[in-house]
């Protein structure tokens, strides 16, 4: 009798702890949801009320006389994302075909977790970098204000490398050995193996590398208010300043108040869009070959 | 006519070529870390770490900020651990792969691509403005925690799924229930693991300024209590680096950062490998 008790109290705890952890297991949804609300819900309605039209292509920001004109912005974002992906890309998967393909086993294990350590580096440090060394050389040797596009997009191209890195060398991992064997058995060389074999192989997961490395790019903030100059207006060389939409909201989110704030989250909403896209893009590109 | 190269001469200029790229990546990443460890490791002292800053942190050490930091860490990684640790268990042990699990998922997966500064916005208008919290500790660790919690949740998730099927079948034959066989069996073997998704998680609040500038915001006084504003050491060195404040001081600040996130991920690493290892 009491064994009977006992194991249908056992079955009620089952079931309630199931529940509960069914709601828990949504807390990320939900909390993806509420950020998607408050932050839509701050941002659209100034949207609509002066016109999607003049928010995405208006080319003057002038908050405080009521212009938001957000095109500055994000042809900003798109030069120093597309500068960071020019620099980055190659010398990320240089460094993972190395790694990879070239190179003993050994230094890769070494190599490896050192790479995606230096992944925990917070932005602001890379950002400090930039003001004290990269700055004053592009400054003194190319000329410009040196806070500018390329200084900018240096800085994103380096922080981004461990992502790219990390995520191409697992997707290189991950081709079956008998792929490169079957190669080099036909007589191609090391380089013609990973050019023809390896890399058309790996070609959805560094893809993927690349669009997460781009969302890192465009996302960033701190790093780059510190060495992109921030004027809020179209850079017409690589060595003008520039603004993107992360440093417009970072910048006058301290003192914004009223139309001015929504203005900020209308960046913001923006920004998320982007942002989803990139997201969704590389979860369909990673899955579309996984196994 | 098409020239002919001749495929190993290719190879070779191809395999120079890479090499050269690859010196130069790990140079770059390197040389980040040395300068400011060079430039910060001598302003670092007793009295660097143990002094409150004085007069905005031209002198003084960056005591109040050290504990701002580890307040707001605890706080992001208390809230944020059960929730992570409950979503993977759910996701690996209460059910079967289905339109449910993919929702979880894929909405785990947009929480983790969301740039900081976004974390920052909605964190001020929701936590500071609309709850009324103001800027405060309690503000930061719940953004914090919103931030880190995808992080938590993949790796726990992974470190549950790699404890062998066969520990769950003998506790289910000794008659246990899955709740007890969960807390008794599997958690306890996949602890190492989830304790990687913690300190990467520590890692991450840590080095954040972006999120929680907005949030905690900057003041320099000691926190007393969950709803003081405090200021982290990322956000100390952003501002003592952009305003100019004292060049000498970013670089100690930035080194002391730099050091405790390497040792929190090495830490985290050498956990997982070892894990790893155990059931591979």
């Amino acid at each position: 009798m009491k064994r009977a008790e006992a194991m249908t109290r056992l079955e009620r705890n089952e079931k309630l702890i199931r529940v509960a952890l069914l709601l828990v297991a949504f807390s990320a949804v939900s909390i993806l949801l509420v950020i998607t609300v408050f932050i839509f819900g701050e941002g659209t309605p100034i949207m609509f009320k002066y016109g999607l039209k003049k928010f995405l292509f208006g080319l003057d920001w002038y908050p405080l006389e009521k212009s938001y004109g957000l095109l500055p912005m994000i042809i900003g974002s798109l030069f120093v994302t597309s500068g960071a992906l020019v620099i980055g890309v190659p010398l990320g998967l240089a460094c993972a075909i190395v790694l990879t393909e070239f190179s003993s086993k050994r230094l890769r294990r070494i190599l490896k977790p050192v790479i995606e350590l230096l992944a925990g580096i917070p932005s602001v440090v890379y950002g400090f970098m930039g003001v004290v060394i990269l700055v004053p050389f592009i400054r003194d040797h190319l000329g410009g204000p040196g806070l500018s596009v390329l200084a900018a997009s240096i800085i994103l191209g380096i922080m981004i490398l461990p992502t790219i890195i990390s995520i191409s060398i697992d997707s290189l991992e991950a081709v079956p050995r008998s792929y490169r064997e079957g190669s080099i058995a036909l007589g191609a060389t090391r380089w013609q193996t990973t050019r023809m074999v390896m890399f058309p192989a790996a070609k959805t997961g560094i893809i993927a590398s690349i669009i997460l490395g781009m969302g890192r790019a465009i996302g960033e903030t701190m790093a780059v208010i510190m060495v992109a100059g921030n004027a809020a207006i179209i850079p017409r060389s690589f060595l003008d300043p520039v603004r993107t939409l992360t440093s417009n909201i970072a910048l006058e989110m301290g003192y914004a108040a009223g139309e001015h704030r929504e203005a900020l989250f209308a960046t913001g909403v923006i920004l998320f869009v982007i942002i989803m896209v990139l997201n969704t893009i590389a979860n369909l590109t990673s899955k579309r070959n996984a196994p | 006519m098409r020239v002919r190269i001749d495929p190993r001469a290719e190879q070779q200029f191809f395999r120079a070529l890479l090499w050269l790229l690859t010196g130069v990546t790990i140079f770059i990443l390197f040389f980040i870390i040395f300068y400011v460890l060079k430039k910060g490791l001598p302003v670092v002292s007793l009295e660097f770490l143990t002094k409150n800053p004085v007069e905005m942190g031209k002198a003084g050490g960056i005591f109040s900020t050290i504990l701002g930091t580890v307040a707001l860490t605890l706080l992001a990684i208390l809230i944020a651990s059960p929730l992570g640790i409950g979503s993977a268990i759910y996701l690996t042990e209460y059910t079967r792969e289905n339109w449910v699990t993919r929702v979880i998922r894929f909405g785990s997966e947009c929480l983790a691509g969301i740039p900081s500064i976004i974390f920052g916005l909605f964190g001020f208008i929701f936590f500071v403005v609309k709850l009324g919290l103001g800027w405060s500790l309690l503000s930061g660790g719940l953004t914090l925690a919103f931030m880190i919690l995808p992080t938590i949740i993949r790796t726990s998730e992974e470190a549950i799924r790699s404890v062998p099927y066969c520990y769950r079948e003998v506790s289910f034959s000794l008659g246990g229930t899955r709740w007890q066989t969960v807390t008794r069996v599997v958690l306890p073997s996949a602890l190492p693991g989830i304790a990687t998704g913690i300190m990467l998680g520590i890692g991450r609040s840590i080095g954040e300024t972006a999120a929680v500038i907005f949030t905690a915001g900057s003041s320099l006084h000691i926190p007393t209590s969950l709803f003081s504003s405090s200021r982290t050491m990322s956000v100390h060195f952003y501002i003592l680096a952009r305003e100019g404040i004292s060049m000498s001081k970013a670089y100690g600040t930035a080194a002391v950062l730099i050091v405790a996130i390497l040792a929190i991920n090495i830490v985290a690493y050498t956990l997982m490998n070892r894990f790893m290892r155990k059931y591979r």
